[in-house]
């Protein structure tokens, strides 16, 4: 009866929803193994990296002996230590120069390219060093921002006066280590500020040319108002990258500058780590990096309301 | 009418003012480049007697081949080609399968992989270099590429972000035709979905490739043979050897190592520039 029953139904149920089921089942096992392949690589080269350096942040080792626990000695010493001090304070200046500066010079730029022609010209100038190593063109910098290098022979005649020691000097060092790093940074926020630009509804600049704004009340208005959501942006990778500071460093300075004058976390990270097998030191400043990281991008994301515009 | 001429003059006058700005800062960008390449060409008792003159004379081609021979830069070149041609192969496929589950596949536990994956981007790698290390030594990587290309491949959240974006703006209407022609989730991944995101895709492949081939950090760290080094790692080592001294070779190897990359973005400059605005903007 069952039997006669389920084969005179069959044919009017719809095939697709006896295949929706069963595909639906599949799909819960499609789902992760589809997934899989970024899985394994996140637990195994981010998270499980990630617990390990928690766990060493209050050990000693130095990969060979006997690993011994010491608490919070690792934390206590980082911050006692003042190079590691220096270290902090030079990648927070090198942040608060590069990140404003940085962007202020693109969206300037990207701003007067907008209407321009020609534009793609100029992009090409402006973006070539983004696509260059930053170790080629580090050396390439630690030529020109040489004592007597040709950077300083300009300077000289053009202001009479000898120009400074930019890496020699550890009162310049983090400028130096400033102008390559902006230099070779304001070609990829260009194009993105660009991009941000060209992508605004032209109907809108349009109503509000036809209500009788000028160019800089646009501009003030409602160009920037749009484009501040791709500026947060930005200002947040900005941010971390900068926090990230490590190649410039390397190849600009020899062992972090005169005095550690240009010495940033990332570089302490390697020394302590990778120069000194301090593994215990190495983690407790990375640790103190990470939340560093975390805190500045919390705050910024708690500015965001205030300051970015979100079209609803 | 005259008060209009003045403007339409002043708008022109203020148009060049403008060309003349940005061609000084275009100028500004490259004249490292252009310095490089001049130094590269001059004899070093020239650089020191004349250390204001801006053209060689003569012309002397003899800096590229000391760079080129005092440092194997053919095997570098080799080395950082194949790896990141690796990578970002890998890196499509990977980032494509997992992207296409989190836009399209109800699974269990998926909305909180995805936030766990976006938060994962947020710890940077030299957070995490020092167990990494250990982990590489664990399993052998230590003075191979595997270390470069494995974790590379299999751990890049933000594409996994950007390839998902440009899945769902695809209409679904595309695969369920498929679906009822009998395909199953893996063909409709690779011959429906990924065949129309191709644009994306390249973008991506661009992104993947430049973060490749100037990555140093790592390098620097697991790589210890110099017939392991690739480009970026074995120019930072030259200047070793050369002790910062014989600048015009150095700029030559730095030339050697610039120069075929502004080539490259001379002939793709409207696709790479456009790749980098999109990811750049997270895809949008």
């Amino acid at each position: 009866m069952t039997a006669v029953l389920a084969k005179t139904r069959t044919p009017d149920a719809p095939p697709v929803e006896r295949g929706e089921a069963s595909w639906r089942k599949r799909d819960r096992w499609w789902g992760l193994v589809f997934v899989s392949p970024q899985l394994i690589g996140m637990c195994g080269f981010v998270l499980l990296p990630f617990a390990v350096g928690l766990v060493l942040a209050f050990a000693q080792w130095d990969g060979l002996t006997q690993l011994t626990w010491v608490g919070f000695a690792n934390f206590q010493a980082e911050l006692a230590d003042p190079v590691f001090l220096r270290s902090i304070i030079n990648t927070l200046v090198l942040a608060l120069i590069t990140v404003p500066v940085g962007l202020a010079l693109s969206l300037l730029i990207a701003v007067a390219l907008d209407k321009l022609r020609g534009r793609t010209g100029y992009l090409l100038l402006y973006f070539a060093p983004v696509m260059t190593s930053s170790i080629a063109i580090s050396l390439v910098w630690q030529q020109i921002l040489r004592a007597d290098g040709p950077l300083n022979q300009a300077f000289s005649k053009v202001f009479g006066i000898p120009g400074p020691d930019w890496l020699g000097d550890p009162h310049f060092v983090l400028a130096a280590v400033s102008i390559v790093t902006i230099w070779s940074s304001l070609g990829l926020n260009v194009i993105i500020f660009l991009a941000g630009l060209q992508g605004i509804n032209p109907h809108v600049l349009e109503a509000a040319r036809v209500d009788g704004a000028g160019a800089f009340r646009t501009m003030m208005a409602i160009r920037l108002p749009l484009l501040s959501p791709v500026v947060f942006f930005s200002t947040v990778v900005a941010v971390i990258s900068s926090f990230q500071t490590f190649d410039v460093v390397f190849v600009l300075t020899k062992n972090g500058g005169p005095d550690n004058s240009a010495r940033t976390i990332v570089y302490q990270i390697y020394d302590e780590g990778f120069r000194h097998f301090q593994f215990g030191m190495a983690s407790a400043a990375s640790i103190i990096l990470l939340v560093l990281t975390l805190v500045v991008t919390a705050v910024q994301l708690g500015l965001q309301r205030r300051f970015v515009h979100y079209e609803s | 009418m005259g008060r209009r001429n003045r403007t339409e003059g002043s708008i022109k006058l203020s148009g060049l003012a403008l060309h003349l700005l940005l061609a000084v800062g275009g100028f500004l960008m490259v004249a490292p480049f252009l310095w490089m390449m001049l130094t590269s060409f001059k004899s070093l008792p020239q650089i020191l007697s004349n250390p204001l003159g801006l053209l060689p004379n003569p012309w002397n081609f003899s800096n590229y081949a000391d760079a080129w021979n005092a440092a194997p830069f053919g095997l570098a070149y080799w080395n950082s080609i194949y790896i990141c041609v690796l990578t970002v192969a890998g890196t499509i496929v990977t980032a494509s399968m997992a992207a296409y589950a989190f836009a399209r596949i109800e699974f269990k536990g998926s909305k909180f992989l995805f936030v766990l994956f976006l938060a994962t981007q947020m710890v940077p790698q030299q957070v995490t270099i020092v167990p990494l290390y250990m982990i590489f030594s664990k399993l052998g990587w230590v003075d191979t590429h595997l270390a470069l290309i494995i974790p590379a491949v299999l751990c890049n959240p933000f594409a996994v972000f950007l390839v998902r974006q440009f899945i769902r703006s695809l209409p679904v209407e595309l695969e369920e035709a498929a679906r009822l022609d009998g395909a199953g989730r893996w063909r409709i991944l690779f011959s429906i979905v990924m065949p129309n995101i191709k644009p994306g895709l390249a973008a991506l492949s661009i992104v993947v490739a430049l973060g490749a081939w100037n990555n140093f950090f790592l390098p620097l760290i697991v790589l210890n043979s110099e017939n392991q080094f690739t480009v970026p790692l074995l120019l930072s080592q030259f200047t070793g050897q050369y002790g910062g001294i014989n600048y015009s070779v150095i700029m030559a190897a730095s030339a050697i190592s610039i120069v075929p990359m502004l080539i490259a973005f001379l002939i793709g400059n409207r696709r790479i520039l456009n790749s980098m605005a999109m990811s750049g903007m997270g895809g949008s």
